[in-house]
């Protein structure tokens, strides 16, 4: 059983790589030319007229929440494409006849969109070294922070993928969903700069903790407390896990 | 000695009504042995591919119970699939990937590592004269070679129990022949089958066993020997060699005109064809050549299921 688990694991997850390698110019090119822009126009043009943020270069303030944004969607894109794809071309059924586990082919999907995450944030992490140059202020917190947030959004972005019904259903969240939450995320600006009440509802957005997590890890500064952010995202990744499970075992979307 | 037939599938009082409303299933039971060859027919939209996408685990039951070699799927699904093979009735692969990936993918998911099963992937490639294509994207596959490419993915594993839904849709004569040959002689191995076909020489030529399935409900079960058994009619097609303009009279016989110079005529078990050439030589009536209309299994299935085409 232990064999099993292991290399229906390793089947699943070795394909799931695979196919971002084989989709490269889809999955690892675009992160790298939209943070080079976001450089170019936010870093370079505008942000030398902001001066600071926070109390730090804009530039600087700005490469976290461009590294993170990049993972954010990456994982997310990853797995609801991917498993989409899967039930869409009832490739899932591979799958499904076999004796795999329903832990297992969670864990292979959200794997593989945590893989893709943290392999395009290590991209953009490459291009922001041309435009700027940060020290760390916790190499272990800022690799923890980013796990944690590819693994909740691969989650999401899975069980998108077990709800959706059409190939536009698989757009239409990250369309009015999750991009608005990204931008209003504070990437680009602190949630001190909003006017109140904006401020207090600014944080019910869960990708803001995330981004101000990641942010206080690279260069220390953040608007939320870290700790808090950091329990937000544990819970969520338990309770969207939870539900993941749930629905795989009751067949949702994928057994008929 | 008795030696009790030892059981590959028992399914018991199966229930299948889709999300939509549709019941597909009407509380259906058959059992499948060790070993058989088991055939289940019936006409489109009948129930077939839902009771085998039930077995596999692709399609959730509604009620009732399956038993795959002796282990009850509600409580041990994973370990009952484990020496299940299927092969579906509609393509279900990534047209993406290659026949190699795809096959060594499947071995994966049922936990055999790549490096024990690269020579069974040769072998079965060959055998099913994929070998050529096996790096080739399988969006470049022609049909016949897509579903032969699902059968060598079904038998990668080495099932004990393989389901077969129309397996043979779509491939041409030669190559149909040699999958059945190499079908028959898996199940000569010990491999049990369940087939689905619309072939019914097929089923008459492969099959020990059948069930006739129709609108959700069995409506036969029995082997093959004592289907054609029942039969007590068996119709033939007459070439003649001058044209006629209706059909002869001709006492005990009961002919239909097809056209001015083909006839069909009914024989049963107790008329013989001497008699019938006799009698329409009296009448000036050449026979040229005879051909049976069906195949005997496909003249019961029709007598059982006309009228119900829905
Ligand atoms: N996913 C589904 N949702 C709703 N109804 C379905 C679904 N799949 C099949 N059905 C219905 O269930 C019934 C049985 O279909 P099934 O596919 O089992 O027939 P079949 O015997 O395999 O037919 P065929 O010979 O055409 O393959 C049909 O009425 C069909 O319309
Ligand atoms: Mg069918």
């Amino acid at each position: 059983m232990k064999n099993l688990c292991l290399v229906s694991l390793y089947t699943l997850l070795r394909a799931e790589i695979l196919r971002i390698t084989r989709i490269w110019p889809q999955t690892i090119i675009p992160p790298i030319i939209t943070s080079t822009l976001y450089y170019l126009i936010f870093g370079k043009l505008i942000g030398t007229r902001i001066g600071t943020m926070a109390g730090t270069d804009y530039i600087v303030f700005i490469t976290p929440g461009l590294i993170i944004m990049s993972l954010i969607t990456n994982s997310y894109m990853n797995v609801v494409s991917s498993f989409y794809f899967a039930r869409f071309s009832k490739s899932i059924e591979e799958i499904l006849i076999s004796p795999m586990l329903n832990l297992v082919i969670l864990i292979g999907y959200i794997s593989a969109g945590i893989f893709r995450g943290m392999i395009v944030a290590f991209l953009v992490l490459l291009v922001s070294l041309f435009f700027t140059s940060i020290k760390l202020y916790s190499i272990c917190l800022t690799i923890f922070i980013a796990f944690l947030a590819s693994l909740l959004m691969s989650l999401f972005g899975f069980l998108n993928g077990m709800f959706a019904r059409t190939f536009d259903d698989t757009t239409i969240v990250s369309t009015f969903l999750l991009t608005p939450l990204i931008y209003l995320g504070g990437i680009f600006y602190t949630t001190s700069l909003l006017p109140k009440p904006w401020d207090l509802i600014a944080t019910l957005n869960p990708i803001l903790h995330i981004v101000n997590a990641f942010r206080y890890a690279m260069i220390g500064v953040t608007d939320v407390n870290v700790i808090n952010a950091i329990l937000i995202i544990i819970l969520s990744c338990v309770l969207l896990t939870v539900i993941s499970l749930i629905l795989l075992t009751k067949g949702y979307g994928i057994r008929k | 000695m008795m030696k009790k037939l030892q059981l590959a599938l028992q399914i018991n009082k199966l229930n299948k009504i889709y999300s939509d409303g549709t019941v597909a299933l009407k509380s259906i039971s058959f059992e499948v042995n060790k070993g058989d060859f088991f055939g289940l027919l019936g006409p489109n939209g009948a129930g077939k591919t839902t009771a085998i996408e039930i077995i596999t685990s692709i399609t959730n039951k509604t009620s009732g119970s399956v038993t795959i070699n002796n282990i009850d799927i509600d409580s041990n699904f994973p370990l009952a699939k484990k020496k299940l093979g299927f092969v579906p009735q509609e393509l279900n692969f990534n047209i993406f990937e290659t026949p190699l990936q795809i096959i060594l993918k499947q071995a994966g998911y049922y936990g055999i590592m790549r490096k024990d099963v690269t020579s069974r992937a040769e072998y079965l490639l060959k055998k099913l004269r994929l070998w050529d294509k096996k790096d080739t994207p399988c969006r470049n596959l022609s049909g016949g070679m897509k579903r032969r490419l699902m059968i060598v993915r079904a038998l990668i594993h080495e099932p004990e129990l393989l389901l077969l839904d129309e397996p043979t849709a779509g491939i041409d004569v030669e190559l149909r022949r040699e999958m059945l040959s190499f079908i028959k002689e898996i199940n000569n191995s010990g491999t049990t089958i369940i087939l689905t076909t619309h072939y019914l020489e097929e089923a008459e030529s492969l099959c020990n066993n059948v069930a006739i399935i129709d609108n959700g409900e069995i409506i036969k079960k029995s082997s093959v020997k004592d289907l054609i058994k029942t039969l007590d009619t068996e119709t033939f097609i007459l070439n003649l060699e001058n044209n006629i303009s209706t059909a002869p009279k001709i006492l005990d016989y009961n002919f239909t005109m097809i056209d001015s110079n083909t006839l069909a005529v009914e024989i049963n078990n107790k008329q013989n064809l001497n008699d019938l050439f006799s009698k329409l030589s009296k009448s000036k009536i050449k026979v040229l050549s005879l051909k049976n209309k069906a195949n005997r299994l496909e003249e019961y299935f029709i007598k059982l299921t006309e009228n119900k085409i829905r």
